[in-house]
């Protein structure tokens, strides 16, 4: 190499470390923007919401059941209720299926199978919530108030917290199979062979080394699922009633948080502090999907400590 | 985390321990234990073919599996040694697009007839892969594993089972305080023995060894095959061997394979002393590997 040569290898050098330099604050750059957004979005929640807090007791707001926005009481607690109520409907009826359904596409299904179900799960979760609900009030409402209903209690509309579970678990199930696919596919095949090799059966090895192995990953993607659920609105809103009490039986409406703000927000704004009560059911909405998220990592942390 | 109530949960050890129940075996009360020589087992490959994905991969590939020796499967990479291997469990069926022709005889029982039920038949054969993958459970969990599953549920004979083979590999004066710790925590060389014992809980009568020893320290590889030279009295073991090293040192009969194919089989002195085959004598002088 000439003296020459070398000037020019070192400059090229110089260059490339100052590019190498700048793309990593770069993309440190995005990658704060985003937990920025985050820190936004929780502080202008707590700012606007604020008014209300000053007035009342926090306990007041979310333990109470009175909501008359006209006379200044503001009681969250039917809100919360139903957010819970349909969730857990939710969670409950599609974990098992979700799960079964995951386990037999990556355990037993031939691959013609895969190469059905796994387009037809991409165009459900493509799918906007807006037909979700849709296809609620015209499928699950009547079916509810006309079929179910009847055998239980001497009246319901349809439009309950079960109907709104069925359809936020629909909406959420495709998530669930895929999440799920992809963890029991990550599982190497040693482990499933050493375990067959023994005389276990598929459904042995399954049980118990599959599901063992990736309990970690299904509590994680449980978690995912909840939160996922928790702020669905529109497809909710228009299958859950609407009302405002506490949900007594599963055939009573609710009316989940998310609703609540979608309905609401835009009119009567003149009311004092009803702008501000808004404001604090999204920050509820948001501190609960928070603190979950936050308390599910570190059981998620203790549970793989004790299994690996 | 800690638990503190384990140390009184591992006393059992103690009290029983009967080592002459244990000889005659939990799962074949009806047979004598493996020491007595009037039992013998037989594996038989019957012009068996496999084809993965459109790769003709085993061609016409028939041998006699002799109980009590140790076979070493020898070849290039890519020959099928794995492939044979197996297909001796039907592990195979496992994965897509696998199309098998021929047999093989177990005892009597064709592994590849139609309707076969396949779980007995494997729990005769333990497995040891390459990479030692132990279950996602305790030590002890590892070793009961196999043996719940055939229905042994009695705690005390658990106890003794679990002992009883963590002695045989030689891993229960080094674990036998944390038996209930998590495998995974072992090292590399633990876990291999520990899936060997894991294998031998279920009173297999053959061992099949996929490079058993390729991932392990040189120490722990010597170990495995002491196990292997002490285990041959009671088990007939098939090991695929990339090293001719290891099969000069241990093998009694060996089977080289070349492209799917069987080139030569036969006992220890045949093939490394007085090779017949052109093929077998370059691949033992390192012409190619």
């Amino acid at each position: 190499m000439t003296r020459g040569e070398y000037k020019i290898a070192q400059k090229t050098s110089v260059f490339r470390l100052l590019k190498d330099k700048m793309a990593g604050s770069v993309m440190f750059t995005f990658t704060m923007l985003s937990v920025l957004l985050l820190i936004l979005i929780g502080a202008g929640l707590v700012i606007k919401s604020l008014p209300i807090l000053e007035e009342k007791s926090l306990w007041e707001l979310l333990f109470t059941s009175k909501w008359k926005p006209m006379r200044g009481d503001f009681g969250f607690l039917p809100f919360i209720m139903g957010t819970l109520w349909v969730t857990v409907i939710a969670i409950v009826w599609t974990l098992p299926v979700s799960l079964f359904t995951a386990i037999f596409l990556t355990e037993n299904s031939r691959s013609w199978v895969k190469k059905v179900v796994f387009p037809a799960l991409d165009i459900l979760a493509g799918l906007p919530s807006v037909v979700y609900g849709v296809w609620g009030i015209l499928v699950v409402v009547p079916w509810i108030s006309d079929s179910l209903a009847p055998h239980f209690v001497e009246y319901s509309t349809g439009y309950s917290t079960l109907t709104a579970g069925i359809v936020l678990g629909i909406m959420i199930l495709p998530l669930m199979i895929s999440l799920f696919v992809e963890l029991f596919s990550s599982v190497p095949q040693d482990l499933r062979e050493a375990s067959l090799s023994l005389g276990a059966t598929r459904w042995q090895t399954t049980k118990y080394v599959l599901l063992k192995k990736t309990f970690p990953g299904m509590v994680a993607s449980v978690t995912l699922a909840i939160s996922r659920a928790m702020g669905e609105t529109i497809a909710v809103l228009m299958v859950c009633g609407n009302i405002v009490q506490m949900p007594g039986s599963l055939f009573d409406g609710c009316y989940p948080l998310p609703a609540l703000l979608a309905n609401n927000y835009g009119e009567m704004l003149s009311l004092p502090l009803y702008e501000s009560a808004l404001m604090l059911s999204a920050l509820i909405l948001f501190v609960v999907v928070f603190v979950f998220n936050i308390v599910s990592r570190l059981i998620l942390r203790k549970i793989e400590r004790t299994l690996v | 985390m800690k638990l503190p109530f384990l140390s009184k949960k591992i006393k059992w050890y103690m009290a029983d321990w009967n080592e002459t129940e244990l000889k005659k075996g939990f799962f074949r009360p009806d047979q004598k234990f493996r020491t007595d020589n009037a039992m013998r087992s037989n594996m038989v490959v019957d012009h068996l073919n496999v084809t993965i994905q459109g790769n003709h991969i085993l061609k016409d590939v028939s041998v006699e599996i002799p109980d009590r020796k140790i076979t070493c499967i020898i070849g290039p990479s890519g020959c099928g040694k794995s492939t044979l291997l197996k297909s001796l469990n039907r592990l195979l069926d496992a994965n897509e697009d696998v199309k098998i022709t021929g047999q093989v005889i177990v005892d009597g029982e064709e592994l590849y007839a139609p309707g076969v039920e396949i779980t007995h038949i494997r729990r005769k054969m333990g497995l040891l892969s390459q990479r030692p993958c132990p279950l996602p459970m305790s030590i002890y969990d590892n070793i009961a594993y196999g043996c719940r599953i055939h229905g042994l549920r009695n705690r005390k004979k658990l106890n003794m089972v679990v002992r009883y083979y963590l002695q045989a590999v030689g891993l229960w004066e080094e674990v036998k305080d944390r038996l209930h710790s998590p495998a995974a925590r072992m090292s590399i060389g633990q876990q291999q023995r520990l899936c060997l014992a894991r294998g031998l809980a279920v009173e297999p009568q053959f061992i099949l060894a996929d490079e058993a020893t390729s991932a392990l320290d040189p120490i722990s590889s010597k170990t495995i095959e002491d196990l292997f030279l002490k285990l041959r009295e009671e088990y007939a073991i098939v090991l695929v061997t990339h090293t001719l090293r290891q099969a000069l040192r241990i093998a009694d009969y060996v089977i080289f394979m070349y492209m799917g194919e069987i080139v030569e089989a036969g006992t220890a002195e045949q093939i490394f002393k007085h090779p017949q085959k052109e093929l077998t004598q370059k691949y033992l002088s390192g012409v190619f590997s």
